[in-house]
């Protein structure tokens, strides 16, 4: 009942690499089934992110011999020579592949520390994998505990509170301000990539309103489609700025676009409501005496890095925090699985047992033939009764205290000392 | 402070104070619900505290400065209550509940008033009293909020982001919290002016129709049915009428205090 993970990751493969072994749910799907009809491991699942190609799988024998051969059916699934890949595989067995996992549920693996959407795509690959039959009770033990963790790490710290991109920051900003972006609207000058992942993330956030501005009309069209939103004229300052709650503006130019009389004059059309200004142009796009304006806030470029900055700071100081939470449900599933582990010690020593004991009736009964098959059916009862007496106290033990467990530490000499290799369960 | 009541009502409003500080400055949902339940059952046991004194006293439980006050801690936190269902929001529960500790404590550990009680003028006059001090509890949340108001505008215009402000309110649901609790504020006043009126009627001979209090309750109702009207206009939208609304809640101190005590003939405690 080992555990074995060999994968890749942004740390070990190059994007070339990642790319070439990443799995679509369909590959996730073959794989598990020729891994298992393969025999190469009896449990599997299939974790594939942008950043990570991981397989995770209860082998047969030990997990350290089927190692080699999960690499190279790797190599062969995706056509990959296997020295380009063997530089960027890890390999991890037992407690370092449950830590692993746990650490990438947690958000502490990733590119970007503490994203939150790693732990919807493990439990996406989980719910695939055990769909398709092709997880176990050690799987779905280990990937449950994994989703707890990931829950707990988010919950328990500010590991994955804090926005960690300018966009995300400048959102969550304005969410200071107006509250939810829901009942709010969104004017976009520029059409360039960071305005792109603005309006993604307004999107994300579910604002209301959209409107693009842009000199390139195609391409503020294109934008405002991709988002469904809608194009305002460049320049039409008097309109496009009299509803919006939050604009949005990185434009190429060497003065500012927005400059004081223009919002001066917006601010007093739309009766002062509060306007959000996120200046991500460089040089500025927003004169800089219109953040002395009543009701309205201006957070450029540089502010926001420094936001960023901060936020990174923080969610490393909770480092410490979630590796916390992560070394407490690895021992639990390692205590968990040691009682599993256990407990099968304990059947197959009952069944051993039984063998000797069929065995040495046969042996000695044999000879004494005075005895009717009555005395000999009782003498068998009486040695099962006794075999049975033997065994319940301990199994019972073991089921119940988890200090015992936690104290046999290495059931695998247990098994060695009392079983032959032949009847390990 | 003996009675089992004071003391859980004390227990459970500190417990709740601790509970909504965690949540502040951890912002874990169920730290800020236990703040909710231990604030709700506080209320609970301040009330029975309440009812207590009431009966054993024979007459209403405002009828000294003490007894005044810890209706005022009662009604604040209840009011306080009302609005974070209402609005669906935790994070001012922080501010609100030091307020509310403050005067429960200073009502039931100061000595009592030695002044005679005041004969019981029928249930009127208890509304009376009673929705004046709701208006002027209302009047104190409103204080607070805007308060929270400034100090949050003030940090994000000055894009000095402490921990504090990514966990408090955004500025809009202030603002609408404030409104909430000023309109609250202005009907109880109203209504409880009016029954005031009709308690004096019906007393006639007691008190007069002349006392500086209606003066300045109804300059107070008028400043914040101003405040209503301005915070949605133009030129006082955002900080100004917070700003006012703060300066409002100084003239409801003033009449709290100066003209209660030194100029009022019979509104000595409300």
């Amino acid at each position: 009942m080992e555990i074995v993970l060999v994968g890749l990751n942004h740390r070990t493969a190059s994007v070339e690499v990642r790319e070439r072994v990443s799995f679509t749910n369909e590959q996730a799907r073959r794989a598990a089934d020729e891994l298992r009809s393969r025999g190469i491991l009896e449990e599997t699942l299939v974790l594939s992110t942008c950043n990570r190609s991981e397989v995770y799988g209860v082998p047969p024998e030990s997990s350290h011999e089927c190692a080699p051969g999960l690499s190279s059916f790797l190599s062969e699934f995706h056509s990959v020579r296997p020295d380009v890949l063997s530089v960027s595989l890890y390999h991890h067995y037992d407690r370092e592949a449950v830590r692993h996992l746990f650490r990438v549920s947690a958000g502490l693996d990733s590119m970007l520390l503490g994203e939150a959407e790693i732990l919807g795509q493990v439990r996406e690959a989980y719910r695939f994998a055990h769909e398709q039959g092709a997880t176990g009770p050690v799987l779905n033990r280990l990937f449950q505990g994994a989703l707890e963790v990931g829950k707990r790490v988010r919950s328990e710290t500010e590991l994955g509170t804090r926005p960690m991109s300018v966009a995300a920051a400048g959102v969550k900003l304005a969410e200071r301000i107006f509250g939810k972006m829901s009942e709010r609207r969104a004017l976009v000058v520029g059409a360039g990539t960071i305005s792109e992942q603005v309006v993604s993330q307004l999107r994300d956030r579910g604002i209301a309103h959209l409107s693009v501005m842009n000199r390139s009309r195609d391409r503020a069209e294109e934008l405002a489609k991709q988002f469904g939103g809608k194009v305002v004229g460049w320049g039409e300052w008097d309109t496009a700025l009299r509803s919006p709650d939050v604009v949005v503006s990185s434009v190429s130019a060497d003065e500012p676009v927005l400059r004081r009389a223009i919002v001066e004059s917006a601010m007093s059309a739309r009766e002062n409501r509060a306007l959000f200004l996120m200046d991500l142009g460089m040089p500025r796009n927003v004169e800089a005496s219109v953040a002395k304006l009543y009701n309205v806030y201006v957070y450029t470029m540089d502010d926001l890095s420094d936001i960023v900055q901060q936020n990174r700071s923080a969610r490393e100081s909770e480092i410490p925090r979630a590796e916390g939470i992560v070394e407490e449900h690895v021992g639990k599933f390692l205590s968990w699985q040691a009682s599993v582990e256990l407990v099968g010690l304990v059947e197959a020593l009952r069944i051993r047992m039984k063998e000797e004991r069929a065995a040495f009736i046969r042996a000695r009964l044999d000879s004494m033939n005075h005895m009717s098959e009555a005395d000999r059916a009782r003498v068998e009862g009486l040695m099962d009764e006794m075999l049975e007496k033997l065994l319940l106290k301990p199994a019972e033990q073991l089921r119940g205290e988890k200090e015992l467990r936690r104290k046999i530490q290495n059931v695998e000499a247990l098994r060695d000392l009392f079983l032959s290799n032949r009847e390990k369960p | 402070m003996n009675h089992p009541f004071l003391i859980l009502t004390l227990l459970a409003y500190l417990l709740s104070l601790g509970l909504y500080l965690r949540f502040l400055n951890t912002g874990k949902e169920i730290t800020g619900r236990l703040g909710t339940l231990f604030l709700a059952m506080g209320l609970v046991t301040h009330y029975l505290a309440l009812l207590v004194r009431s009966r054993g006293s024979h007459t209403v439980p405002y009828h000294d400065l003490y007894g005044s006050m810890s209706l005022f801690g009662w009604l604040l936190a209840l009011t306080y209550l009302g609005l974070e269902f209402y609005h669906r929001q935790r994070s001012v529960g922080a501010f609100v509940m030091p307020f509310v500790l403050v005067f429960f404590v200073a009502a039931h550990l100061a000595p009592s008033d030695k002044l005679a009680p005041p004969a019981t003028h029928g249930v009127v006059f208890a509304l009376h009293v009673t929705l004046s001090i709701l208006a002027y509890a209302a009047f104190a949340l409103s204080f607070v909020l805007s308060m929270i108001f400034l100090g949050e505008e003030r940090h994000l215009r000055r894009h000095q982001l402490g921990e504090m402000v990514w966990r408090l309110p955004p500025l809009d649901l202030l603002e609408r919290m404030s409104r909430s609790s000023v309109l609250v504020g202005v009907v109880s006043i109203a209504i409880g002016t009016a029954l005031g009126f009709v308690s004096v009627d019906r007393l006639a001979g007691e008190h007069s129709f002349y006392d500086p209090k209606y003066v300045i309750t109804l300059l107070v109702l008028i400043l914040y049915v101003l405040y209503f009207r301005l915070a949605r206009t133009t030129t006082w939208r955002g900080a100004r009428a917070s700003k006012l609304c703060i300066f409002n809640f100084v003239v409801v101190v003033l009449s709290f205090t100066v003209v209660n005590l030194y100029l009022s003939h019979s509104h000595r405690y409300f």
